[in-house]
C-alpha cells in the first residue's frame, strides 16, 4: 500500500490513478498519524512553496515526514515535493523541510525565447544510477511543469539532469528518499514504469 | 547565442532550448461520442472518444485536447465524469474545452484530472475570466483557444484576422492579433490558434496567421486546423513558429498514426519525443 500525502497542493488524484494503473492501491491522507504508519510514501504537489510549507507546518505533516525519512521508509517526491525537501526555497524565501542539503532556485534565463514556466516534454540525462531510474535511457523524455528547480548542495545527491537554458537537476535522492522534478504520473509509459519500480523499492540504493 | 542562431536559421530550430515540439490530437466530443467537423458545420460521429484517446496515448501522442463541441452552443455543462474516465486511462497531459464559463467550471475540470482548460467564447464575452482561471489553477493551465477567420483588413481589424465565437459561427469584429496579445497579458499560459478557413480542408495550416501570433506573444502556441499530410506539420512547426501541431481527422480516419507523423518530423530534424 502506498500513502499519498495530500497537503492541499493540487493534482493528487492523477498520482493516485497512476498508482492504480501500475496495480498498487494508494490511499490519500493529510493525517500525520497515517503518515507515521505508512509503508511507502509519495509526496507530490503542484503549487507554491509558501502556502505548501504553511499547510505542512499547521497539520504537523512536516515533522511526520522528517520522522519517516529518518525511519527509512521509501519516499518519492514529485515536482513541488522534490523542491520542499531541500533546506530552503527562493520561492517566497522560505525555509523548507531540510531532508536534503541544498535549496530550490528559480530559472534565470538569458535567452528571451525560452519560457518560464518550463512546460512540456524534455530529455532527462542520468548522471548516476539509481534503482528507480533502471531502464531509463539518457535522452528519454519526461513531462515538466515548473518555474523553480531543486539544487542539492552535494553533487552526489543529483541523479538526473535536464536542460532549459542550462542544466538543472531533474532527479535527486538521499538514502530512502528519491524525488523527480518531472511528473512520472504524466509522462506516459516511462513514467508509469518508474512508479512501478517505486512500488517495489525497499529504499536501498542497490537493486 | 541562442538568439543569434535563431535569427540565422529560424525560430523553428531553437538550439539552446531542449523542449520538444509536441504532437497534439484533438477529439471533438458530442454527447460522449467522437465527432469530426468540416468547417465547423457538418459533424458526424466517428467513435468512442475514450477508446480513441487510449489508442493515441499508446501510440505516442504528446498531449490530447477534448472539445465539447456542443457545450458552448447549447449552454450545456461540461461532463466531469467524462474527464475523470479519460484521466483513469491516459497518463499524459490533456486539456478540455467547450462551455467553460466560470472559474468554478475550470477548477472542477482541473480537479477531475485535466491538466489544462481551454476558454474561448466565454473569455471573449468576459475577458477577466482568463485572469480568474490563471489565478485559481495557475497560468500554465489556462489556455486561450481562438477560432479565427481571415478578413479584409480594416481600421478595427488591422491584422486581417477576426475572432469568431460560439463554435465558429458568430463573428465578433475583434482583431485576432489584438486578442492574442490581450489574452497573454490577462494570464493565459498557452494559446490554440484555430483557423476556421483551414479547418477540415486538409490543405495545410494557416502559416501566416500562426507565425504572426507566435511571434507576437511569449507563450507557447498550438497550431490547429488544416493538417492533411505530415509535411503540413513540419511547415507549421518551422515556418509557422508553432510549439505544437494539433491534428484530428488525419489520425481519426487511420490515414496516419501518431508514430507515422512523429517519425516523419524526426526525420526532418524536429526534436520530438520518440520513446513512449
Amino acid at each position: 500500500m502506498i500513502t499519498i500525502i495530500d497537503y492541499n497542493a493540487g493534482n493528487i488524484k492523477s498520482v493516485q490513478r497512476a498508482c492504480a494503473e501500475v496495480g498498487v492501491p494508494a490511499t490519500v491522507t493529510s493525517d500525520p498519524a497515517a503518515v507515521a504508519k505508512a509503508e511507502k510514501i509519495i509526496f507530490p504537489g503542484v503549487g507554491a512553496t509558501p502556502s505548501a510549507m504553511a499547510y505542512l507546518g499547521k497539520t504537523g505533516l512536516d515533522d511526520a515526514l522528517k520522522n519517516v525519512f529518518k525511519a527509512g521508509i521509501p519516499i518519492l517526491g514529485i515536482c513541488l515535493g522534490a523542491q520542499i525537501i531541500l533546506e530552503s526555497s527562493e520561492e517566497g524565501n522560505r525555509k523548507c523541510l531540510g531532508l536534503v542539503a541544498g535549496k530550490t532556485v528559480r530559472f534565470k534565463l538569458e535567452d528571451k525565447l525560452l519560457k518560464i514556466p518550463h512546460m512540456g516534454w524534455n530529455e532527462v540525462t542520468i548522471v548516476q544510477p539509481h534503482p528507480l531510474l533502471d531502464g531509463i535511457k539518457s535522452g528519454d523524455e519526461f513531462y515538466f511543469v515548473h518555474s523553480y528547480y531543486p539544487q542539492p548542495a552535494d553533487k552526489k545527491d543529483v541523479y538526473a539532469v535536464s536542460s532549459h537554458g542550462g542544466d538543472f537537476c531533474a532527479a535527486l535522492g538521499s538514502r530512502n528518499l528519491f524525488a523527480t522534478q518531472f511528473h512520472p504520473e504524466k509522462s506516459g509509459r516511462l513514467g508509469l514504469q518508474m512508479l512501478e519500480r517505486f512500488t517495489r523499492w525497499d529504499g536501498a540504493l542497490t537493486a | 547565442m541562442g538568439r543569434r542562431l535563431d535569427s540565422l536559421i529560424g525560430r523553428g530550430y531553437k538550439i539552446s532550448a531542449m523542449l520538444s515540439k509536441r504532437l497534439v490530437v484533438c477529439l471533438d466530443v458530442r454527447g460522449g461520442k467522437l465527432a469530426k467537423s468540416i468547417k465547423f458545420v457538418d459533424t458526424k460521429d466517428i467513435g468512442d472518444p475514450i477508446a480513441k484517446a487510449r489508442e493515441y496515448y499508446e501510440g505516442g501522442v504528446d498531449e490530447l485536447v477534448f472539445y465539447d463541441i456542443t457545450a458552448s452552443r447549447e449552454n450545456r455543462d461540461i461532463m466531469i465524469n467524462f474527464v475523470e474516465e479519460v484521466a483513469r486511462q491516459i497518463f499524459i497531459p490533456f486539456s478540455v474545452g467547450g462551455g467553460i464559463r466560470s472559474v468554478e467550471d475550470a477548477t472542477r475540470l482541473r480537479n477531475a484530472g485535466a491538466e489544462k482548460v481551454n476558454v474561448n467564447t466565454a473569455a471573449v464575452k468576459r475577458k477577466e475570466l482568463i485572469t480568474e482561471i490563471a489565478d485559481a489553477i495557475g497560468s500554465q493551465s489556462a489556455i486561450l483557444s481562438m477560432d479565427i477567420r481571415k478578413v479584409t483588413p480594416t481600421k478595427e481589424m488591422p491584422s486581417g484576422y477576426e475572432i469568431v465565437v460560439n463554435g465558429g459561427v458568430t463573428p465578433t469584429g475583434i482583431d485576432a492579433l489584438w486578442w492574442a496579445k490581450t489574452g497573454e497579458e490577462l494570464g493565459a499560459g498557452e494559446m490554440v490558434i484555430n483557423s476556421i478557413d483551414a479547418d477540415g480542408t486538409r490543405d495545410g495550416y494557416e502559416i501566416n496567421l500562426t507565425r504572426m501570433i507566435a511571434d507576437s506573444v511569449g507563450i507557447p502556441v498550438i497550431a490547429s486546423g488544416g493538417a492533411g499530410k505530415p509535411g503540413h506539420l513540419y511547415d507549421v512547426l518551422t515556418e509557422g513558429h508553432a510549439d505544437a501541431a494539433l491534428v484530428a481527422s488525419i489520425v481519426h480516419y487511420g490515414e496516419y498514426t501518431c508514430r507515422d507523423l512523429k517519425e516523419y518530423l524526426q526525420g526532418r530534424g524536429i526534436k520530438i519525443r520518440m520513446n513512449y
